[in-house]
């Protein structure tokens, strides 16, 4: 698409541009580059002299049992973010986009969790789930369960995973009330002059209306929960206890800034590219869609 | 929905709007839920800032405010935590906020100059310029972690503003978004703006820019809450204190918990959720408005 009416000249907006195009090449077009070219060199332990060794690196990365566990770590995580965050926002949105008192208010106070940085997220959750100083934790171990997350690896999982999904409500109810509000009144009055009661009502009429809504925070979510939640695994578990909540991200970090592993570091990094290049085209491809609607 | 037609829905009006009260009670109960569940865990840390340090980690959980609030923020703003570098906490907010704030102005300032030269001028190259901002969409800066920190420290940017700042104010969907709007502004506009004998630069600035006025503010509310809650790439370029954010600092505080300060920890992330929360919540309409459409 473009406009019919623009202004001449060609200097000027290279010039325009110059700044952008600046930071792109220098931050992101030569170091993705030199993640590719890495991935296939491999360093001497001290770094001295360096080979090319083609596919090794990756060849040693899906044979390492650690990036197995750190790949199933990771779909772990990610579905089960995506699946809380986004039933409960759901069911939020629903809720919120009835016509009852107070329902800017509520929109209100469930939105904020957006401006939460995950990493505080994190500390928030620290305290709700320390076996010691956490409201709940204590109360699950005055139960009598055994519940210390920084023991036991499902336990830290789980804790990541509810910390994770909270912070991600706000944003898929602002969506799915978008969503649900932009659905035509006619449709529902129809249905309910068919006499179709409101869950059934729901099913059939609204949810299938929201789905490019669902499908598009489908793929954000994931994606969130992918790349964006570092600060949540490293403020609450470092990627432990015995690496049980190490994601992808989290061991691309451990080996390029702390074990300093060139090549194998580089390779984690190509394959992550290789995933948001998915998701992003997946995600392109379902808003193309929801456009030709 | 439901309540929206009562006559339609059912015939028997006193059975439908008893069952509209039930459905609305039942509708308030789990959004009162829901939002209580939000704000639990923010409760717990403002009430726990109140009380002295032995009090928390004696692990008694207190549920009402404390009598030892002025003296832990007090004590937070100007020393920080008393166990490691002492970094302020005025000196961590004061770093965040010129971090947050930099990266918003300039990836606005950056991506409606070069929104602009795409929308409103053809050159050679135009679409290949587009393509290669749009591509940097993929190429989040957690998954070129290692090579990226080596760009910068060859450049002798780490422990700068300047390395913390420069490498995140590219942005693709600020771009997007306001060549998306630009295509929307009427050709007879630029005609008649071109038959005053307006160049580029005055129609930028005294058409563009005020047009661009609301587009700018929900970007605005995005791009600060996301400069002030940088985790990861402040966390590889800055080692010294002199530029530590308050997002780190916190995750640092906490470091080996046996003697962690949990009341300054408290403290500490009440102050850190303050800003970008209250952008969000004074600036709602805008924000809102821009999540929705800058996604789309």
């Amino acid at each position: 698409m473009r406009r019919k009416v623009i202004f001449p000249g060609t200097a000027l907006p290279y010039l325009l541009l110059a700044p952008q195009l600046a930071i792109t090449v220098v931050f992101f077009f030569w170091p993705a580059a030199e993640a590719v070219w890495f991935s296939f060199l491999r360093q001497d332990a001290f770094g001295i002299s360096t080979q090319f060794v083609g596919l090794e690196n990756f060849q040693d990365l899906f044979a390492d049992p650690l990036y197995l566990q750190v790949v199933r770590n990771t779909l772990v995580f990610s579905v089960s973010v995506t699946a809380i965050a986004m039933a409960v926002a759901l069911l939020l949105a629903v809720l919120a986009d009835r016509h009852i008192r107070g329902r800017e208010a509520y929109r209100t106070l469930l939105i904020w969790p957006y401006a939460v940085a995950p990493a505080v997220a994190a500390v928030l959750y620290i305290f709700l789930f320390h076996p010691n100083i956490g409201l709940l934790g204590r109360a699950l171990n005055g139960m009598g369960i055994a519940w210390d997350y920084r023991l036991n690896g499902d336990q830290a999982m789980l804790v990541v995973v509810l910390a994770a999904a909270w912070k991600q409500v706000s944003y898929n109810f602002l969506f799915f009330l978008a969503g649900l509000q932009s659905i035509p009144r006619s449709v529902l009055e129809a249905a309910a002059i068919d006499g179709a009661r409101p869950v059934r009502r729901f099913w059939t009429v609204v949810f299938p209306l929201l789905s490019p809504t669902t499908f598009f925070l489908l793929v954000i979510n994931l994606t969130y929960a992918f790349f964006d939640t570092f600060g949540i695994i490293d403020a609450l578990t470092k990627g432990g206890p015995a690496n049980a909540t190490q994601t992808l991200i989290y061991r691309a970090y451990i080996d390029g800034r702390v074990n300093l592993d060139l090549g194998s570091s580089s390779a984690q990094s190509v394959v992550l590219m290789v995933a948001v290049m998915i998701l992003t085209l997946v995600q392109f491809r379902f808003i193309e869609r929801k456009v030709h609607y | 929905m439901s309540q929206a037609l009562p006559a339609i829905a059912a015939p028997d009006a006193a059975a439908s709007a008893a069952r509209r009260a039930r459905a609305d009670w039942v509708t308030h109960g789990i959004l009162i839920l829901g939002v209580a569940l939000f704000a639990l865990p923010i409760w717990l840390v403002l009430v726990g800032s109140t009380h002295d340090a032995a009090t928390i980690s004696r692990g008694e959980v207190p549920l009402l405010p404390g009598a030892h609030a002025i003296e832990t923020y007090a004590a937070v703003w100007s020393q920080g935590d008393t166990r490691r570098a002492q970094v302020p906490v005025s000196t961590m907010m004061l770093n965040s906020a010129v971090m947050a704030l930099l990266i918003t102005v300039g990836k606005i300032v950056i991506s409606i100059l070069s929104a602009y030269a795409v929308a409103f001028f053809s050159f050679p190259g135009r679409m290949l310029c587009f393509w290669a901002i749009f591509v940097t969409l993929m190429l989040p800066v957690e998954v070129r972690i290692f090579p990226t920190f080596q760009v910068v420290s060859d450049l002798g940017l780490v422990n700068t503003y300047t390395g913390l700042i420069v490498p995140l104010i590219a942005s693709a969907t600020a771009t997007l978004l306001f060549r998306q709007f630009f295509l929307t502004i009427p050709d007879e506009l630029v005609e008649a703006a071109k038959m005053d004998g307006a160049g580029p630069m005055r129609f930028f600035r005294d058409v563009v820019l005020p047009l661009s006025a609301t587009n700018i503010a929900a970007l605005f509310v995005i791009l600060f809450v996301y400069g002030w809650n940088q985790y990861l790439w402040p966390l590889l370029i800055t080692t010294s204190a002199d530029v530590e954010t308050i997002v780190i600092g916190i995750v640092k505080m906490i470091g080996a918990e046996a003697d962690t300060e949990w009341n300054r920890v408290m403290a500490t992330t009440v102050l850190a959720l303050l800003p970008p929360v209250a952008v969000v919540i004074l600036m709602q309409k805008w924000f809102v408005k821009g999540l929705v459409e800058t996604e789309k």
